[in-house]
């Protein structure tokens, strides 16, 4: 019962949210190209976002993880929730919904949603690009094809096995290796949380 | 407010006890027993298995890995060839295929065995039924490697080589490294490493 209470007190509070975000993203909807480019700037006041190699319909292909490694140690007051996944990962696939509700969800926070690919180099143009076209995922994607696992695994997380699904979540004080899937969006606000 | 972070906190404490079994064996340590149905329908433990001489192994390259993870379809001919090279030296290749073939029905018996004989697997291929060998190992991916010596100690584990998904950019061989230095009564240099794989499938 009590339980109960308490889940219904959750789902009000997050269907409240959705509705502001929802809304909230109407009027950003046109000028998200606009925004992207405001953004770098401010990014680069505390550590720049790394420049890709190339890109492919507007997704940015890092060729080797040190090009790619400022993202994991940018110093400012964002929290990042990056997502290593693939188009032929299964449970990658089940819970990137999740990681759109959370983006969504914390639009207007210091929060900052990044999925990283690891699909194959071949697959890039075939697989990854219309996937992330038919399944409108909010969240930046970015590809990264270092195929030299062992050189930069322990870089992200030394508690990382290398399994996909996994997720690491920082931030200038903390972080945090999920090295399991999500079930829901609950379980990924759950682990955000305590970086709030 | 307060309602939304109770209840954020109270299903963090679930997802933390879901999370948190770290077993498995480390290196030095002896490898658990098994005891394992191959795809040719025997089962197979430490006590029957052997070399293409038919000897007592001097070593076991034991191997998670499964059908359906590219980047096992992408280790596939690098264990047959590591099989038909070593197997006569007395390290026979021995895959455990861990997923739940419930959950990945692309990994049940029947596809472990038509993929085997579609690949022509020269090594076991075992169903690790029930899965309860994986997690005693501390496997949490497929391909992942544990080489044992003749006392079924660990030696080394983790990636076949240094370029997992694609064989043409391999510079550096861990596990033959390793199969050397124990032939040369040495510890392997590099005794660890990583590399992305798919995660276990379990219910």
């Amino acid at each position: 019962m009590k339980y109960q209470i308490k889940y219904s007190g959750y789902i009000l509070a997050l269907a409240a949210m959705s509705f502001i975000f929802i809304h909230g993203c109407k009027e950003k909807g046109s000028s998200s190209k606009d925004k992207m480019i405001v953004e770098a700037p401010g990014e680069d006041k505390n550590g720049a976002w790394p420049k890709p190699q190339s890109a492919m319909n507007g997704i940015d292909i890092y060729k080797n993880f040190e090009d790619i490694e400022p993202i994991f140690n940018l110093e400012n007051d964002t929290t990042y929730i990056i997502n290593f996944w693939a188009t032929w990962c299964k449970p990658c696939i089940k819970e990137l919904p999740y990681f759109n509700e959370v983006d969504s969800l914390f639009n207007n926070r210091e929060v900052k949603v990044i999925l990283v690919s690891l699909d194959f180099p071949d697959k890039i143009e075939s697989q990854l690009i219309p996937f992330v076209k038919k399944n409108q995922l909010r969240p930046k994607v970015v590809v990264l094809l270092d195929g030299n696992y062992n050189k930069w695994i322990d870089k992200v997380s030394p508690e990382w096995t290398g399994a996909i699904p996994a997720t690491y979540i920082y931030n200038g004080k903390q972080n945090r290796l999920i090295g399991s899937s999500f079930e829901n969006t609950e379980e990924i606000i759950a682990v955000l949380e305590p970086f709030l | 407010m307060a309602f939304i972070l109770f209840s954020f906190t109270g299903s963090q404490k679930l997802f933390e006890k879901k999370s948190d079994f770290k077993d498995g064996i480390e290196i030095g340590d002896k490898a658990p027993e098994f005891n394992l149905k191959n795809i040719d329908g025997k089962k197979y433990s430490f006590d029957n298995i052997r070399d293409a001489n038919g000897n007592k192994p001097k070593g076991y390259i034991i191997v998670f890995t499964c059908n359906t993870c590219p980047y096992a379809q992408a280790n596939e001919q690098r264990l047959i060839e590591l099989h038909n090279t070593y197997a006569s030296k007395g390290y026979p290749v021995i895959a455990i295929q861990p997923n739940d073939p419930e959950v990945k029905p692309g990994d049940s018996f029947q596809a472990m065995k038509k993929n085997a004989s579609e690949k022509g697997f020269p090594f076991l291929y075992l169903l690790d039924e029930g899965q309860e060998i994986f997690p005693k190992y501390g496997a949490t991916k497929t391909p992942e490697i544990y080489l044992l010596d003749s006392n079924r100690i660990l030696r080394y584990h983790g990636a076949i080589d240094d370029s997992p998904r694609d064989e043409n950019g391999v510079s550096e061989k861990f596990v033959e490294k390793a199969i050397e230095a124990l032939e040369n009564g040495k510890q392997p240099e590099i005794n660890s490493t990583k590399a992305i794989g798919c995660s276990i499938k379990t219910a």
